[in-house]
């Protein structure tokens, strides 16, 4: 049926038709109920709806996306042929002033054996700080994603990955003291070797996973109660930004902080990095746990 | 050093600490700390900004005991404080007008952490606003996309964590282009810092060796910023996302976040890039060519819409083709345009989304055009205020659209011929559009109800919209009519970027 | 050419590997693959960054005999970048995981073509 404008206009103005549907379809004039409630779809077959469209997407859309892989991996390649080479002593980023200073009197400077430790930590502290955020907001978004969901009862299958059997009970009984162990270790050395805060803090977290895995939260819960995961976070991260506020704020101002760098090589040494280690490896560990308990569905 | 350069160092710790402490506190107090949070950050840049302003020049600020190129900086001159203020204010207006929205509609359970992810877009954007390091800009580009994502499925149904699965793909490829082309960019030059950069960038260009790396690296970082913050054909995610979330968080999500993408791509260019090289290495070519297609994209997308919400996603992402065609025209004028566009966008956009839901909401949820007939007399406020709104998005004289349509047609005058031409017809055909599809949306909500019995929502059932409404209206028409010394004031601030 | 790839051939091989997981971030339907080629192509970033560090025939930037003299060690800057980076990548894989598992709980399936189907009928059964 063709409508003049006139009628047209006319129905627009009575608010039967839209023109934002003249441009997809005509309504009929009725004004279906607008809902807002969820609806499950959980019963709905798969694959019920087949359009042209939709196939001809499905075919198209692979091709066209392995032939953008390639050209991308075509230009790339020829930037790489003009990069400066692998392993070269006087490339840019090998022979810059940066370098030069980072290696020359980071240990003066920073009081840290391990240079990179001296770099995240007190030269490029900013970023460090920043990142230790990136964690704390992840935690904050995966827990709202997953704490109040209210649409499926599951399964007590679906909520715990409690292995049992006996051999992985066994080992994780003789390997995790040691794996925790050694996460303390390695965060606690940061600034004298390899290691520091995320990567020791990864390990505890990796070690009290195993634990939570082999027997269940409740002996994990012993090591540290689950309710104080959060505010060992909090504590940590709060720390960590007053600490670095308030050497960020001593040097742009030209002061001298309170944390000296001390003897190389000592245990306390290094001025805030120990402290700063430890409070990353801390919130790195927690967050870790965090995460898994989160997403097999124990309560933190 | 004068007392005033630390502000931006109190207001990043400031609020990073006030997010880690709101976690544990109620939603309420969550509430007043993020609110005040964003009134003091906005007066402390001002602060800032008064003082730099009468210096009249830019300030390096060391984040730690070692200048660049070894420490982390943050460096500010006019335009940095002046948009940090703008954000904060923004974010405290979006927040407070959509209270009643938000204690409508937040899980109690949950509600403590919207705010908290508030906090976090806040430190975020002052973040970038200020940093002087390229790496610094990647971390809390990542923590701006996650806690925005979290804004979004703060309420859940199965389309916005759909429509937050769009959006963190388009960002993470995004991001992904980025990061490589900061590695690119470190591989060539051996810095991270923006000042280094810049010097090091002018020697390679001048000496010619290695441009095609250089190139590539450019255009990574600035198409990675362009597609995270929806620079068309990038931005079908904005109407799942915007359609179905919060009005607080459409108002947040396209009014500051994508805004603060682009002011850092601003900021690269002119300190790390160096207009120099930006304007003749291509790329800008190639933002102005996307900039208007977005324009008529985003266009022509909003006026297919037949849902208000999802009408105004579209309606931003022709915004931020504005400001990319505008950041792609000219060194000069272009960006003084965009510079206007992001903050005429950030105050106008937030206010439309709070209006839509206020019209939204008094006919009971409704968010189809033809069930919102008459809203506009069942809600007064709501109405004007969206009215106004769209007047300054159509571009009416005395309102911020206004100036900001005239300086993308001056900066159009003033640059070449063959870009002279294409951005005069996007304007012209953006503008049609955008009356027809305002308009239209406009008459469906002052026409008579059918069925006559409506109930009217007075202002005093909405004080807090009423305020911020009122406040985005004035400093709209604030900066619309005094536009002139403030248009010369961010001319300032571009000769000391 | 060849020659110049095969000196670089650890970026090359990072390039490979970025495009790879550019391509299963774009072409894969199913989610779980989504993550996977997203962390993939971080990783391939890492590795560039790290492989732009090495200096052939030196030490890793640790001081233990008190010499310090810059000749000596590896470029230590990329190494932080790197571990920055990494953390920001698991932030990430996390949040991805979440809304996996949440798409998954709500439509019993991984595909993001039905996903998107369903939630279409239940935005068209709004109308």
């Amino acid at each position: 049926m063709k409508k003049s404008f006139k009628d047209r206009l006319q129905a627009w103005d009575s608010g039967q038709f839209e023109l934002g549907d003249a441009l997809v379809r005509e309504t009929d004039g009725r004004r279906p109920p607008e809902k807002e409630e969820d609806v499950s779809w959980a019963h709905v077959p798969v694959g019920r709806v087949s359009q042209v469209e939709r196939r001809l997407f499905r075919v198209l859309y692979p091709v066209l996306a392995g032939l953008l892989a390639l050209v991308m991996i075509a230009f790339l390649l020829f930037v790489v042929e003009q990069l400066p080479a692998f392993g070269d002593a006087l490339s840019p980023a090998n022979s810059s002033e940066v370098i030069k200073r980072y290696i020359a009197s980071g240990l003066t400077e920073t009081g840290a054996v391990n240079i990179v430790a001296g770099i995240i930590l007190d030269y490029r502290a900013f970023d460090t700080l920043g990142e230790s955020h990136v964690l704390f907001t992840a935690a904050i978004v995966v827990f709202i994603l997953l704490l109040a969901e209210t649409e499926l009862p599951d399964k007590p299958s679906d909520r715990r990955i409690l292995m049992d059997d006996l051999i992985f009970k066994k080992t994780a009984f003789f390997l995790s003291p040691f794996i925790l162990l050694f996460g303390t270790y390695v965060i606690l050395n940061g600034h004298l070797g390899p290691g520091g805060g995320f990567s020791g803090g990864a390990l505890i977290g990796a070690g009290l996973i195993l634990v939570s895995m082999a027997f269940g939260p409740r002996v994990s819960g012993r090591i540290v109660a689950l309710k104080s995961y959060r505010r060992i976070v909090l504590v940590s991260l709060l720390f960590y930004s007053l600490a670095k506020g308030y050497s960020f704020f001593c040097g742009a101002n030209g002061l001298h902080t309170i944390f000296r760098p001390g003897t190389p090589g000592r245990i306390f040494s290094a001025g805030l990095i120990l402290p700063l280690n430890i409070a990353v490896g801390l919130v790195v560990a927690c967050t870790m746990f965090g995460f898994y308990s989160l997403f097999t569905r124990e309560s933190v | 050093m004068s007392f005033f350069l630390n502000f931006p160092l109190f207001i990043i710790i400031l609020s990073l600490m006030t997010a880690v402490t709101s976690s544990l506190l109620k939603e309420k107090a969550a509430r007043v700390l993020t609110l005040a949070l964003a009134a003091v950050a906005a007066v402390l840049n001002l602060l800032t900004l008064a003082y730099t302003a009468a210096e009249g020049k830019s300030f390096t600020y060391l984040m730690g005991h070692y200048p660049h190129p070894w420490g982390n900086e943050l460096k500010f001159g006019i335009l940095e404080p002046l948009f940090a203020a703008a954000f904060a204010a923004v974010l405290f207006l979006s927040v407070l007008g959509g209270k009643k929205q938000l204690d409508q509609k937040l899980e109690h359970s949950k509600g403590r952490f919207y705010y908290v992810l508030c906090d976090l877009v806040l430190v975020s954007l002052t973040a970038l606003v200020y940093t002087n390091d390229i790496f610094t800009g990647y971390v809390f580009i990542e923590i701006c996309t996650l806690s925005s994502c979290g804004l979004l499925l703060i309420r859940q149904n199965g389309r916005t964590i759909l429509a937050s699965v769009r959006y963190m793909m388009f960002s993470l490829i995004g991001s992904g282009l980025f990061l490589f082309g900061v590695i690119f960019l470190y591989s060539l030059t051996g810095h991270l810092l923006l000042p280094n950069l810049k010097e090091s960038i002018a020697v390679l260009n001048a000496s010619g060796e290695r441009r095609l790396p250089l190139l590539a690296a450019v255009s990574l970082i600035t198409i990675g910023i362009s597609v995270k913050s929806g620079l068309a054909p990038f931005h079908l995610w904005m109407a799942d996302t915007y359609g179905a979330a919060l009005p607080s968080s459409s108002g947040i999500l396209s009014g500051l976040v994508s805004k603060g993408y682009a002011f850092f791509l601003i900021k690269l260019v002119f300190d790390a890039f160096g207009p120099a090289f930006f304007y003749t290495s291509g790329v800008q070519n190639i933002l102005f060519a996307f900039g208007v297609l977005g324009i008529l994209l985003g266009s022509v997308g909003a006026l297919r819409e037949n849902n208000i919400f999802r009408m105004n996603a579209y309606s931003s992402a022709a915004q931020i083709g504005y400001i990319y065609m505008g950041i792609g025209l000219s060194a000069t004028m272009g960006i003084e345009a965009a510079l206007f566009q992001i903050l005429t966008h950030a105050l106008t956009k937030p206010a439309i989304f709070l209006a839509s839901a206020g019209l939204s909401d008094s006919a009971g949820g409704a968010k189809k055009f033809h069930n919102l007939q008459g809203t506009g007399f069942m809600n007064p406020f709501a109405g004007v205020s969206f009215s106004f709104e769209a007047f300054s998005m159509i571009g009416l004289p005395f309102t911020m659209g206004f100036i900001s349509k005239y300086l993308f047609g001056m900066a159009a005058f003033d640059s070449t011929h063959n870009k002279m031409i294409p951005t005069l017809i996007a304007l012209a055909l953006s503008t049609i559009l955008n009356t027809l599809y305002f308009a239209r949306t406009i008459l469906r909500i002052y026409n008579t109800p059918e069925n006559g019995g409506t109930v009217r929502v007075p202002i005093r059932q909405q004080k807090n919209f009423f305020i911020a409404g009122s406040l985005f209206a004035l400093a709209n028409l604030f900066f619309g009519i005094f536009a002139r010394p403030f248009i010369a004031f961010l001319a300032d601030g571009l000769r000391i970027f | 050419m060849l020659t110049a790839l095969w000196n670089n051939r650890i970026e090359v091989v990072a390039v490979i590997l970025f495009a790879v997981g550019f391509s299963t971030l774009l072409l894969h339907r199913n989610l779980l693959k989504k993550v996977i080629g997203l962390n993939i192509m971080d990783t391939a970033a890492y590795l560039f960054l790290t492989s732009l560090g090495y200096i052939r025939d030196r030490l890793s930037p640790i001081i233990t005999d008190g010499a310090t003299d810059p000749e000596a060690y590896v470029n230590p800057l990329p190494a932080g970048l790197v571990l920055t980076g990494i953390v920001v990548s698991v932030s990430v894989t996390a949040v991805m995981l979440g809304l996996t598992l949440r798409l998954y709980k709500r439509y019993h399936t991984l595909n993001l073509d039905e996903i998107y189907r369903m939630t279409h009928e239940e935005q068209e059964a709004e109308r």
